[in-house]
């Protein structure tokens, strides 16, 4: 088994920032009590500008001004953490959260099927900056020296467990997560590698120390495992953005909804299913939330389709008030079926499937705006089709040329000068038994500029010529 | 003194043009279906990939029984054909017996704004073979995005404009007006030779 420790060194910047548009400007982050507000993180930006992590809020002020201040959320730190585990679970069965802001991957048997490991790590790498993360990786044969080691490395990577033990031994002690007063008592000693301290013997390291300096000692050098829970992934995707001013127009929000989409997008593919219905609440600072639902025809995770879809149906909705947060919702999750695609296809250079396209329509001209039609066995002109999803062939034959192509929506009265009556009259009477009954006389006709039409009389009630259809 | 430039060349660069093509590109044939129409026409059918412009006297007055013929072909290889935002409903039973798979004719509803947008969008995805739209007040700008939309998604591309258009210039490679009295079909311009100068008459309406 290798295990692969994702570290986030700066995860709760990287919580902010990524979903800022000016991830350039001088930013902190904010903890500790009122009275005394203490600066946790600051940004290269805002360190340029003299601002270090652990000056009290009023010292920064003093030094500074013009940066950005943003309170830390465990709770947004801890969703985010979800969502990279979801993200991890593509490319794992097992993936935990065992320590705070680091993922743990069982990777062995993923390289199979995501190549070696350095073109493996490249792509992690890759999704990871695309999430907006900065990340250390490390590679090691147990998952207890894959994180000790993220502490002094990035882009290590050890196959098996002796290479995994020589890196070891050059660790500093303070950095391999001891209890901080065994560290403590290490250094005291003269102990500042951990080969030094393996170098000792064994039971006399277990009469000084306590049983839980052994254990973690013999973890990392993988004598005995550590008992991890895995991540099983949720049901259903639920992630909240808080804008934290009020937006009042549809171009402020493009930017949050793409980081919220793409989120989907990273747990549908790490679930290996689609999304075919989710919601965008747009909550207010009063009043109820402006709820915009996206619905599809068939699941789609695609998250540039998912942004565009979601774009097109935000654009003409009218917004009540200014918007507060941005909650995206999605529990119709279906498994994900890719479209099918024949090796010859003799459209060669199909650029978007029909699915896709379909969907771009309905997201901007409406749910029924894209239908098929199907012809009806019925001799009624009006109930001889029907608008459906998916158009069908009818039962009902009919010779070439004896309807005309054109229906009118309506039928309309026809002025009859100048019409010209061709042929006999064609009777139809139907429906008696759906209570639409039709008695009338069609005939086709001319009028004076020549266009050829279909006109009928009303049997029931005797009137004017109602000209329904044209042969075109 | 002026250098002695080679034909070839010439042609190449498209300064030259041969006034009748006689060699047929049997790869993206595109008939009409009417023989008639289809000998006169440079490529033996439709421009492929290109926009053709259909002149009519007032709607109805005869596009369907010039289109049939192709939707039907195309319908029929399991090629789709979209209707954006048609005048009148299409009369399913007769276009089931014109021939046409209603299984792959789509009817897009929209706005008269939004059926450019529509008609383009299908045009440059690649997967349907013919659209026809019914674009009300297009100016140059729009019949050129919908050309260039055809050339992308390699797909034919019809408008049914009013007569009153034909006086305007138009990027289309072809624009045939439809006349009623006496019912003929006059090829006002073709890409890739002389429109014919006698107008086609209609096969007979049935």
């Amino acid at each position: 088994m290798l295990w692969a420790c994702i570290l986030f060194p700066q995860l709760a910047l990287d919580t902010v920032l990524r979903e800022r548009d000016d991830p350039e400007a001088p930013l902190v982050l904010l903890g500790g009590p009122p009275q005394r507000r203490v600066l946790r993180a600051v940004n290269p930006a805002a360190s340029a500008l003299g601002l270090r992590a652990g000056q009290a809020l009023t010292a920064a002020r003093a030094l500074a001004d013009g940066f950005a201040c943003v309170d830390v959320e465990p709770a947004r730190i801890e969703q985010l953490q979800q969502l990279l585990a979801a993200w991890a679970y593509r490319f794992s069965a097992q993936v935990s959260l065992h320590y705070p802001r680091a993922l743990l991957l069982e990777v062995g048997s993923s390289l199979q099927l995501f190549g070696p490991w350095p073109s493996f790590e490249a792509r992690l790498r890759e999704e990871l900056a695309a999430l907006g993360l900065r990340q250390r990786i490390v590679l090691a044969s147990n998952p207890v020296a894959a994180r000790m080691l993220a502490n002094g490395h990035d882009g290590l990577a050890l196959n098996c467990p002796q290479a995994t033990r020589d890196a070891l031994l050059d660790m500093p002690v303070e950095r391999v997560g001891l209890p901080s007063e065994a560290a403590e008592a290490f250094a005291r000693m003269g102990l500042r590698r951990l080969g030094q301290v393996l170098a000792l013997p064994r039971d006399a390291l277990a009469r000084r120390f306590s049983a839980q300096v052994q254990l973690h000692l013999d973890q990392l050098l993988g004598l005995r495992s550590l008992g991890l829970d895995f991540y099983q992934p949720p049901d259903r995707f639920e992630a909240r953005l808080e804008l934290n001013f009020d937006v009042e127009s549809h171009q402020a929000l493009l930017f949050p909804l793409r980081r919220l989409i793409h989120d989907l997008a990273a747990f549908l593919a790490g679930r290996d299913c689609g999304v075919q219905r989710f919601e965008l609440h747009l909550e207010h600072a009063e009043g109820a939330d402006t709820v915009l639902k996206v619905g599809l025809l068939a699941g789609e995770r695609d998250a540039s389709l998912l942004f565009e879809l979601a774009r097109g149906r935000l654009e003409p909705l009218r917004i009540p008030a200014p918007v507060r947060n941005l909650r995206l919702l999605a529990a119709d999750l279906p498994p994900f079926v890719p479209q099918h695609q024949a090796l010859f296809d003799p459209r060669a250079q199909q650029a978007q499937p029909w699915d896709q396209l379909r969907e771009r329509l309905r997201a901007r001209l409406g749910d029924d705006a894209v239908k098929g039609l199907r012809a009806e066995a019925d001799h009624r002109p009006e109930c001889a089709w029907q608008g459906v999803e998916q158009g069908g062939q009818g039962h009902l034959v009919m010779a070439p040329g004896r309807r005309p192509g054109w229906l009118l929506p309506v039928p309309q009265v026809l002025a009859e000068t100048g019409l010209q009556l061709l042929g006999q009259a064609e009777r139809i009477e139907s429906g008696w038994w759906d209570g639409g009954d039709v008695r009338r006389d069609y005939y086709r006709i001319e009028t004076r500029d020549g266009l050829r039409g279909w006109a009928f009389r009303d049997l029931a009630a005797p009137g004017p010529l109602w000209l329904q259809g044209w042969f075109a | 003194m002026g250098a002695v430039v080679e034909l070839d060349r010439l042609l190449d660069q498209r300064q030259v043009w041969r006034g009748r093509q006689a060699q047929a590109r049997p790869q993206g044939l595109q008939p009409t279906g009417h023989a008639a129409l289809d000998g006169r026409l440079p490529e033996g059918g439709w421009p492929a990939a290109s926009l053709s412009e259909l002149l009519l006297a007032s709607p109805g007055c005869g596009e369907l029984q010039l289109l049939w013929p192709t939707l039907a072909r195309l319908s029929g290889e399991g090629q789709r054909v979209v209707l954006v935002a048609p005048p009148f409903i299409p009369y399913a039973p007769a276009w089931q017996a014109a021939g046409v798979d209603l299984r792959w004719l789509v009817q897009v509803d929209a706005e008269a704004g939004d059926a450019l947008w529509a008609a383009e969008q299908c045009l440059r995805s690649g997967s349907c073979a013919a659209v026809l739209c019914w674009p009300e007040r297009a100016d140059d700008r729009a019949l050129r995005r919908l050309q260039v939309a055809a050339e992308t998604g390699n797909a034919l591309a019809f408008a049914c404009r009013p007569r009153q258009a034909a006086l305007n210039p138009s990027p289309a490679a072809l624009r045939i007006a439809l006349d009623l009295r006496p019912a003929q079909w006059r090829v006002l311009k073709c890409r890739g030779g002389l429109p014919p100068a006698a107008p086609i008459a209609c096969p007979g309406q049935g």
